[in-house]
C-alpha cells in the first residue's frame, strides 16, 4: 500500500475521528489552547507596544524580542518547561506559547505606531487632543492594519509551536504526527501532517481576510510595510 | 569522582558541570551534528537563492509568486514538513537538510531580491557605460552591493535553522535536539537544559561570524552606522 493510500485509508476510518484521542477532540484542543495563547499574548503586548510606540521609546526592546525569539527553540523552551514545578500540562504549554506570540504582536503595533505620520500626530495635538485621545482616534486606527499584521503572525507562530509541543507529550494535533512517527505508521503521520497544515492555512487565511478589510484605502494597499514575514516554527 | 561533583546527577539538578565532564563526547558530537546540519543547509540555500533570484528579478509577475509561495511555506509548521518528508526521503539527514533549506530559502530569495531592487540604477548604467557586460555587472556592481541585504537574510537564515533544527530530532537527526529529546524522554534536567543553552550559543556565534564576515567584505560600509 502506497503512503497516499495509507494516509488516505487512515483519515476515512470513522474510528479515528472520534474519542478522546480523535481528530475532533484534537482539532478543538488545537483552536481552543492557540486561542487561549494567542489572548493571553495579546494582553501582554498589546498594552505594552503601544504605550512604548506613543512615546516613541522602546525600540531596542521590540527589535530585541524578536530576535531573542528567534534564537530559542521551540522545542527547548516546551522541554524546559514541562521539566519544571508546571509539570506536563497545559500550562506549560501556554505559557510557551504565549512567550512565543509576544513577539510578533510587539513588533508589529510598535513599528505600526511609529510608522504614523508625524504631522497628522502633530495636527491632532494642535486641535487639542490629549495623549490618550491622540493614540486611541488617530494613532491606532491608522496603526491598525500593521497591529492585526503582528496578530495574525503571532497566530501562525502559535499553531506551529502547539504542533511542537507533541514532541513533549502535550495536546492537539501534532499527537496525531508523533503517534505515527512513534508506531511507524507513515499514513497516520502523513494525515496528521496534512490535518495541521490544513489547520495552519485556515487560520492563516481568516487573519489575512480580517486584515485585508482593515485596510484603510485603495492607495495603501500594495504598499509593504513593518515586518511581514515570520519566522517558521 | 569527587562525591560532591556528582551530586547534582543525583539530585537532578538544571545546572550541572558533572554533566558537562561525563558527557563531553556525547555534547560534541551532537554540538558538531548541529553545525554540519546547519552549515549544509544555509549554504546549500544560499546556493539556490542567488540563481534563483537573478532570474525572477525582472519579472513582476514571477517575484510576486516566488514571495506568495514563500510566505505559504512559513505557514507550515517545521513538524508536518518533516513529517511529508520522511516517507519521501527516509529517517536520514537528507529529509531535516530539505525541510531546512526550503524555510532558509524563503528569506534569501526575499532578501537577494531587495538587496538587488536597491542596487542605484546610475550605477549600473555608469557600469554598462563602461563597457561591462551583464555578468560582470552582476558579478562586480550588484552583489557587493546588495550585501548589507544579503548578510541580513543569511543572519534571520542561520539563526531561524539553528533553532529549527532541533525538530529534527524526530527523524533522529536534530543535533543539539536531539540531546533535548533525550533528556525530555528520561527526566534528565541537566541534558534538556545544557542542550537547549549551547543552542541559543550557537545560534549567537553564527550571527556574530555573520556579522564580523560583512564589516570584512563591505570595507566601504565601516565607520558608518548601519
Amino acid at each position: 500500500m502506497s503512503v497516499w493510500q495509507a494516509t488516505i485509508s487512515w483519515l476515512t476510518t470513522a474510528a479515528h475521528w472520534s474519542g478522546p484521542e480523535g481528530i475532533t477532540t484534537r482539532v478543538i484542543q488545537h483552536l481552543t489552547l492557540s486561542a487561549l495563547s494567542l489572548a493571553l499574548a495579546c494582553a501582554v503586548a498589546l498594552p505594552l507596544s503601544l504605550w512604548l510606540g506613543h512615546i516613541g521609546r522602546g525600540g531596542f526592546l521590540a527589535i530585541a524580542v524578536t530576535n531573542v525569539g528567534r534564537a530559542v527553540p521551540t522545542f527547548a523552551l516546551l522541554s524546559v518547561f514541562s521539566l519544571t514545578a508546571l509539570g506536563f500540562s497545559n500550562r506549560s504549554v501556554v505559557l510557551a506559547l504565549v512567550l512565543f506570540g509576544i513577539p510578533p504582536v510587539l513588533t508589529n503595533a510598535y513599528t505600526a505606531l511609529r510608522d504614523v505620520d508625524p504631522d497628522v500626530v502633530e495636527a491632532a495635538r494642535g486641535v487639542g487632543m490629549t495623549g490618550p485621545q491622540v493614540l486611541a482616534r488617530v494613532e491606532l486606527p491608522l496603526a491598525l492594519p500593521l497591529v492585526v499584521n503582528g496578530i495574525r503572525l503571532a497566530a501562525v507562530q502559535i499553531v506551529a509551536t502547539l504542533t511542537i509541543a507533541a514532541l513533549v507529550a502535550g495536546p492537539g494535533l501534532g499527537r496525531i504526527i508523533s503517534q505515527g512517527f512513534g508506531t511507524h505508521n507513515n499514513g497516520e503521520t502523513v494525515a496528521g501532517a496534512l490535518l495541521v497544515v490544513a489547520l495552519a492555512v485556515v487560520v492563516e487565511g481568516l487573519f489575512a481576510l480580517a486584515q485585508r478589510r482593515l485596510r484603510p484605502s485603495q492607495e495603501n494597499r500594495n504598499k509593504p510595510s513593518g515586518i511581514l514575514v515570520a519566522d517558521p516554527s | 569522582m569527587h562525591p560532591l561533583a556528582s551530586s547534582c546527577l543525583t539530585l537532578n539538578e538544571w545546572v550541572c558541570p558533572a554533566y558537562v565532564s561525563t558527557r563531553s563526547t556525547e555534547l560534541r558530537l551532537a554540538l558538531l551534528q548541529h553545525i554540519e546540519l546547519t552549515l549544509e543547509s544555509v549554504l546549500l540555500a544560499f546556493a539556490l537563492s542567488l540563481p534563483l533570484a537573478v532570474a525572477v528579478r525582472r519579472s513582476r509577475r514571477a517575484s510576486e509568486a516566488l514571495l506568495e509561495i514563500s510566505t505559504a511555506l512559513y505557514t507550515v509548521p517545521s513538524l508536518a514538513l518533516f513529517a511529508l518528508l520522511v516517507p519521501l526521503t527516509g529517517f536520514k539527514p537528507i529529509t531535516v537538510v530539505i525541510g531546512l533549506v526550503m524555510y532558509a530559502l524563503t528569506v534569501l530569495v526575499r532578501n537577494v531580491l531587495t538587496g538587488l531592487a536597491g542596487v542605484p540604477a546610475e550605477v549600473v548604467e555608469v557600469a554598462r557605460g563602461l563597457g561591462m557586460g551583464p555578468m560582470r555587472i552582476l558579478l562586480t556592481v550588484e552583489l557587493p552591493l546588495a550585501v548589507p541585504a544579503i548578510v541580513a537574510g543569511l543572519r534571520v537564515a542561520t539563526v531561524s535553522t539553528v533553532a529549527l533544527l532541533t525538530v529534527g530530532a524526530v527523524i533522529g537527526y536534530g543535533g543539539l535536539g536531539n540531546l533535548i529529546n533525550d533528556g525530555f524522554t528520561n527526566f534528565f534536567k541537566a541534558e534538556v537544559l545544557t542542550a537547549s543553552v549551547l543552542c541559543v550559543l550557537l545560534a549567537l556565534a553564527f550571527d556574530a561570524a555573520l556579522v564580523l564576515g560583512q564589516r570584512l567584505l563591505t570595507p566601504w560600509l565601516r565607520g558608518r552606522s548601519s
